[in-house]
């Protein structure tokens, strides 16, 4: 994979393949004819072909059995992630992800529980309108929305894929330390404790 | 005709239809395993250990489809097409001396159907009105593009058969005979004809490929056009058959390319039938090889190679063939 991380073009190889013009009169065809012949690369193809025989590496996957690894940063249908500390539900209800989804698709309805606390009561993602931008896990400041990386999903209604209880991660995932933090969009990168500067206090 | 000769013909003739219906069976799966190697993929795997038993499911489908015959096909001539091409391959079989001679049970057993004397005169013929198959069957489709390949059916048919023959000329003169046995038995005594004749050996080579309709020549039922040419309307067991005639038919050509130019079965021993099954896989594995190789050509390319090249290299040959034998 990473040969093809390469964009620039002028050093991977590239070259003008020297494109010879069309003959225009019968002997110039004749000529092309002769040396297609007996230049032997029909034989080129074949030698290209066994080789690729003989070398035996096959690039095929069979894919119910083996998947690709898929990258981190992948949007695939959203996660809701729990606090390591409580296992409880990391969302705030502040509702951003519902203000800048652009395709509108997220619904929260939130209230004060008996702590006095914002608890949140509906959460509905419409994956029938979701685009799988990533704005609500770049948006969200406790890091609890993110995607996930299940794309194998049927239905005969998108709408099916998940609801809120699917998304949020299960809680004996959680007993056994094994949630997976989101590495895409708004997460924290790796050093972000290095470059942290501390609010100043000075005014 | 006695008894004896009878029930041992009869016999022959099933184990020639047995063995290479099956055979073209496991053909296909041979062309998909070794294609896919070729193209850095699996083939079939699901079915059985490696797909060995893909051949079966294929069957199974083929022989259980619905037969559905258009409502606006020349009904009588689109059934009997696909039996046309898979018959005439069988028919072929006939003058094919598969093995040496050999005896099991104290009984001389010949394993060829009938050694007639007009042999490889008797195996063209009927490998070319297996064209009439596809070329009947794309008429008689009420579709287009089964029309447009029964014409390009017609265009290999009326560019190959010049050469095949012209190119045979050749040794037929030097071998006096059209049996495959006496061509066997000539090469015994003066070394294989491909020595004399490498021009008719490459000739009759390209030649067998447009005859069976592999590719470079795969322009019958071409696959660039998405559909299956002559066989668009057909369905299940007709089409299946269609299949059936086209490996039946590279099995016996790639017997009868060795037979013809490289020694056939030699001199009777078990080490000659061995070398002559291994050059049959030879000639089988280049069909399948140039497919994953090569482009396919045009009708008209086909047609310009056969008649303004192959033909005239052919005459040619024939003509020194002929004062090399005088002189």
């Amino acid at each position: 994979m990473e040969q093809f991380n390469n964009r620039n073009v002028a050093e991977g190889g590239y070259y003008l393949v020297d494109i010879e013009d069309y003959p225009t009169d019968g002997w110039g065809k004749f000529k092309r004819v002769v040396k297609r012949t007996f230049r032997g690369e029909l034989f080129v193809g074949l030698w290209v072909v066994l080789r690729e025989m003989i070398r035996f590496d096959l690039h095929t996957i069979s894919y119910p059995e083996e998947k690709m690894p898929i990258g981190p940063r992948y949007r695939a249908i959203h996660e809701m992630k729990r606090l390591w500390e409580s296992d409880t539900e990391r969302c705030i209800g502040c509702g951003l992800c519902e203000k800048i989804c652009i395709s509108d698709c997220i619904r929260m309805d939130t209230k004060i529980d008996e702590n006095s606390r914002k608890e949140v009561s509906e959460y509905t993602i419409n994956l029938g309108r979701c685009i799988f931008c990533g704005y609500c896990a770049e948006v969200c400041p406790e890091l609890a929305i993110t995607h996930g990386g299940e794309y194998e999903n049927a239905s005969d209604q998108r709408e099916h894929f998940v609801d809120y209880e699917y998304m949020l991660t299960p809680i004996d995932v959680m007993k056994q330390n094994a949630q997976k933090e989101f590495e895409g969009y708004g997460a924290i990168t790796p050093h972000e404790d290095e470059r942290v500067k501390k609010t100043p206090l000075a005014y | 005709m006695d008894t004896a000769y009878l029930i041992e013909t009869v016999i022959k003739v099933v184990v020639i239809l047995l063995v290479f219906s099956a055979l073209a069976g496991i053909g296909t799966y041979f062309e998909r395993k070794i294609l896919a190697f070729m193209q850095r993929r699996l083939g079939p795997m699901n079915v059985g250990p490696f797909g060995l038993l893909q051949v079966g499911a294929d069957g199974i489908k083929l022989f259980t489809k619905e037969d559905i015959i258009p409502s606006n096909v020349v009904a009588p001539i689109f059934k009997i097409a696909p039996v046309i091409t898979a018959a005439t391959a069988f028919m072929a079989a006939a003058a094919i001396p598969f093995l040496p001679q050999f005896t099991i049970f104290g009984y001389t057993v010949h394993p060829i159907v009938s050694d007639i004397d007009v042999g490889i005169l008797y195996i063209l013929g009927v490998m070319a009105v297996g064209l009439f198959g596809p070329m009947l069957g794309g008429m008689a489709s009420a579709n287009k593009f089964a029309l447009l390949s029964a014409a390009r059916a017609a265009a290999v048919f009326i560019s190959y058969e010049v050469v095949t023959g012209l190119a045979i000329l050749a040794p037929i003169m030097m071998v006096g005979s059209l049996s495959l046995i006496d061509f066997n038995n000539y090469q015994i005594e003066n070394g294989w004809i491909l020595w004399t004749q490498p021009v008719a050996f490459v000739l009759f080579w390209i030649a067998a490929f447009a005859e069976t309709g592999r590719t470079p020549f795969h322009l019958i039922a071409n696959d660039h056009e998405i559909i299956d040419g002559f066989g668009t309307e057909y369905s299940g067991m007709r089409w299946g058959l269609f299949f059936i005639g086209e490996y039946a038919n590279m099995f016996f050509i790639s017997f009868v390319i060795p037979i013809l130019f490289l020694g056939g079965f030699g001199d009777g021993s078990f080490l000659g039938a061995v070398a002559l099954l291994g050059k049959m896989a030879f000639f089988f594995f280049f069909f399948l090889w140039t497919r994953a190789a090569w482009p396919d050509v045009r009708p008209d390319q086909l047609m310009w190679l056969c008649w303004k090249v192959l033909m005239p290299i052919a005459v040619v040959n024939v003509v020194i063939t002929g004062l090399v034998m005088m002189f």
